[in-house]
């Protein structure tokens, strides 16, 4: 498969031209989106959650909380929507060779993504303007396509994505394109195992994110019903998702193992094809030693096939310029992102034992440090998962078919764009939090100012604009 | 057969891009021209409140065409974002600052940091349209190879090229005027109603004079192009200016009145997809113009353009009638604008309405909005 004109090709561009500042930038714009992508397939979930016990059982903290949760998904959504689009832009922009020899095949599963993006759109459209207006369960339910196109939308990036990783599903003659099969393509054999960790880890993300927000309210003192809904709301969905979620990342592991060896191999630190390989936890790999591990015998093998005697296929089955270019990054990353999630179980675990037990959440106040610091972690956690995926693949952008410097683009000045998107993509990463906070002080000033006069004369006109009266 | 099948739908993707997320540029051209906070609240607020619910869905269109286009045309998708990189770029960047401009000047309460997202929001506005109008004229011209390795800056500053680019902010800004103008007339505000009356006339004929300019230019630029749209595509050119002088007579003539704002509308929008439609029938079949690369040779293998046509046939079941409920809904006054914003405190029209008092809608409210919905929905279906 690997093609001897690649080879030269890899070797020509090298790792000079626009290669890196293209990657880098395309690692810039993806890493900050994906949070807002997480966002934007849990978030209406979870306001949905909010607002289905708000109408059901009349819970008016509940009902309240949607409404503001909606405010900032209004937010979220608006950048999330715009940073989508400078990576459909960024893949002509970034990738024209990419697009020329593959756009074919990949624009397939994008374009099933578009069908979704627009029904996203479109009820959110209605979903977050339509409170008040709109009859409440009537509003529910238009909020439920947002929530479901999430999911499809999500399935059909990754499905782009886990192509890249397992390409199949057409044939090539003399470069160029001549048939598909769309179903193979979107179903291809790393979409099974990244469809689903993907769609859990947004889940996670919002969820622990949310939690996070409410938990660093009650270690200020604010203890108080509102809170803890919010916290729980958030919290419970995370959690509960959590041990699946790492089941589903062990089995892609071994998937990747026999998909993408070379991948794995740098994963786990296995220079040569062994069997009794051992784990490395932590430990960062320089000019073949690795400094500051700690190895568990025969742990590898047993985690890749479940027994100490399996064979793992190490890194040195391919010539050095086809290795991922920083084996210790990826192997980091890795490791960050398995113990944050066994950590995340744990807080779940925490809680659900205070609730078998004593029917309520744990009162010490680590546990709401760890709460607090959730949704940061699942986000370092799933940014973490990224970097293996895509540093891992290296230096392919189509695993064994087409090198990522054959792929850049042959324009100058990317280190240009590459400045003023960093410059840019802070800025607006710091409004998008002051305005997120600036309204969360807005509303404790409403409901302080309610919690003052709980029997006085009605709000004024503004404030029952602001307020939920009437629900 | 079926490279010329995506290529109408690619065209029509473009006539909505424009028809619809054009409008919403076009409101930041006149937020950008509404003049001091004080002169300009009526205007900025009708403009927020009208774009806020609708120009996210509208904005995906753009998403839709790119990602046809890099589908069905994967060699001519690279060339043009090779070539044109730069005005591309440009236009991005109006795109990500207009939108998160105009999201963050709701939730802003400061007025000095409001005020700076409403003008990021407004001057980035122009950004989009001019920088897209340049790279539509690149191609236009023939300004872009069929296999490009690096950027070009002659190939979209050309007269051409420039001349495109302001037409396209004075066409978004015109269509913006017509559809304010109906909804200033629909809450019965007659000096709002007059206010966009005017500046959608003025919009008419600027951009009726930029399009006649452009026709002229494109006569040296590439006279094979301008023989055509004087050739077989004239009916659809000469559709667009009845259309344009239409709008500005029927804005005359309703400008004491109700007057017909659904009526203008349509043919507004109608002007701007025969200009549209104009363009694609002069090129066809040539994608690229001063190259070979056709429709036909362009090609994606049969089995991708298959796709491409369930998915758009999926698209008009799915979400054509999903848009029909977001304008109807948006039509009947039921999505407002965001609770938190001084700019809707500042709103002239009527109190949102309520869904009965206690605020659990009763049976009836219930029951008129599902009815509403299955109209919108069958009405969308018998129109196919």
């Amino acid at each position: 498969m690997v093609t001897r004109v690649d080879g030269m090709r890899l070797l020509a561009a090298g790792v000079g031209g626009d290669v890196v500042p293209a990657r880098a930038q395309m690692a810039t714009t993806l890493g900050f989106h994906i949070i807002l992508a997480c966002l934007g397939i849990a978030l209406p979930t979870v306001v949905l959650l909010a607002e289905f016990i708000g109408l059901r059982r009349h819970d008016e903290t509940a009902f309240r909380l949607a409404q503001r949760w909606s405010q900032g998904m209004a937010v979220l959504i608006a950048v999330g929507a715009v940073t989508g689009t400078v990576l459909s832009f960024e893949m002509g922009l970034l990738w024209p060779g990419l697009m020329r020899r593959y756009g074919a095949v990949l624009g397939f599963p994008f374009g099933v993504e578009g069908l979704f993006f627009f029904l996203e759109a479109i009820f959110a459209g209605i979903y977050l303007w339509g409170w008040r207006r709109l009859p409440g369960w009537t509003h529910w339910w238009s909020g439920v396509p947002i929530a479901v196109s999430g999911i499809l939308g999500a399935m059909s990036v990754i499905a782009v994505n886990s192509w890249m990783n397992q390409p199949g599903g057409f044939t090539q003659r003399g470069g160029r394109i001549v048939s598909i099969n769309p179903w193979q393509v979107y179903f291809n054999r790393a979409a099974i195992y990244e469809m689903p960790h993907m769609i859990l880890a947004a889940y996670m993300v919002t969820g622990f994110l949310v939690a996070g927000v409410y938990a660093a309210g009650i270690l200020r003192g604010r203890q108080d019903r509102y809170h803890y809904t919010g916290f729980a709301l958030g919290f419970v969905p995370a959690a509960v998702l959590t041990p699946f979620q790492i089941f589903v990342g062990d089995t892609a592991a071994r998937a990747i193992a026999h998909g993408q060896p070379v991948k794995f191999a740098s994963m786990e630190y296995v220079p040569r094809t062994s069997r009794h390989v051992p784990e490395w936890l932590g430990g960062a790999y320089v000019n073949g030693h690795i400094y500051g591990g700690v190895k568990i015998p025969y742990l590898d093998s047993l985690l890749a096939g479940f027994g100490p005697g399996t064979k793992v296929i190490g890194w040195e089955i391919v010539p050095a310029a086809y290795r991922p270019p920083v084996v210790w990054l990826i192997h980091l990353c890795f490791d960050v992102m398995v113990t944050l999630a066994f950590l995340l179980l744990l807080a779940g675990l925490w809680a659900l034992y205070e609730w078998w037990r004593r029917r309520r959440l744990p009162p010490q106040r680590p546990f709401w440090w760890a709460g607090a610091v959730s949704g940061v972690a699942a986000v370092v956690a799933m940014e973490c998962g990224w970097v293996v995926t895509e540093v891992g693949r290296q230096p392919w952008v189509v695993y064994q078919l087409q090198t990522t410097a054959a792929a850049a683009t042959t324009n100058g000045g990317v280190i240009t764009s590459l400045s003023i998107i960093i410059g840019v993509y802070a800025v607006l990463g710091t409004a998008t939090i002051l305005i997120l906070r600036m309204m969360a002080r807005r509303w404790r000033r409403t409901d302080a100012v309610e919690a003052a006069v709980p029997y006085g004369p009605n709000p004024a006109p503004q404030d029952l604009t602001e307020g939920e009266v009437g629900r | 057969m079926a490279a010329d099948v995506v290529g109408g739908i690619l065209l029509a993707g473009i006539t909505l891009y424009a028809v619809l997320g054009g409008a919403d540029f076009g409101g930041g051209l006149w937020d950008l021209l509404a003049g001091t906070t004080a002169r300009g609240r009526a205007p900025r607020a009708l403009i927020d409140e009208s774009i806020t619910p609708v120009w996210e869905a509208n904005h995906v269109w753009l998403v839709f065409d790119l990602v046809i286009f890099w589908t069905a045309f994967p060699h001519a998708f690279a060339a043009v974002m090779t070539t044109l990189a730069l005005p591309l770029w440009l236009a991005l960047a109006g795109i990500v600052l207009r939108g998160a401009g105009f999201a963050f000047r709701k939730e802003i309460t400061r007025p000095s940091l409001q005020r700076a997202a409403g003008a990021t929001f407004a001057f980035s506005s122009l950004l989009t349209p001019f920088f897209m109008g340049t790279v539509i004229g690149a191609i236009a011209t023939g300004a872009v190879p069929a296999v490009a390795s690096h950027a070009r800056l002659a190939a979209w500053t050309s007269p051409t090229a420039l001349l495109a680019g302001f037409l396209f902010v004075a066409t978004c800004g015109y269509l913006a005027a017509v559809y304010l103008t109906g909804e200033a007339g629909r809450r019965g505000d007659r000096r709002l109603q007059a206010y966009f009356t005017y500046r959608a006339q003025a919009a008419a004929i600027v951009a009726g004079a930029l399009s006649l300019a452009t026709l002229a230019e494109l006569r040296n630029a590439n006279p094979a192009l301008y023989a055509r749209l004087t050739g077989r595509a004239l009916p659809l050119v000469i559709t667009a200016g009845v259309c344009g002088l239409a709008v500005v007579v029927l804005l005359a003539a309703g400008r004491r009145g109700p007057g017909w704002p659904s009526l203008t509308r349509v043919i507004a929008a109608l002007g701007v997809a025969a200009v549209v439609w104009g363009w694609g029938v002069a090129q066809y079949p040539v994608l690229l113009p001063g190259t070979p690369v056709t429709l036909a040779n362009a090609g994606a293998p049969p089995a991708t353009m298959v796709a491409i046509i369930a998915i758009f046939i999926a698209a008009v079941l799915l979400v054509g009638p999903s848009f029909a409920l977001l304008f109807s809904l948006q039509s009947r006054r039921l999505l407002g604008a965001g609770e938190q914003g001084a700019l809707t405190a500042a709103t002239p029209a009527g109190r949102p309405r309520r869904p009965s008092p206690n605020g659990h809608p009763g049976p009836t409210a219930r029951s008129a909005t599902l009815g509403m919905i299955a109209i919108a929905v069958i009405r969308r279906l018998r129109h196919h």
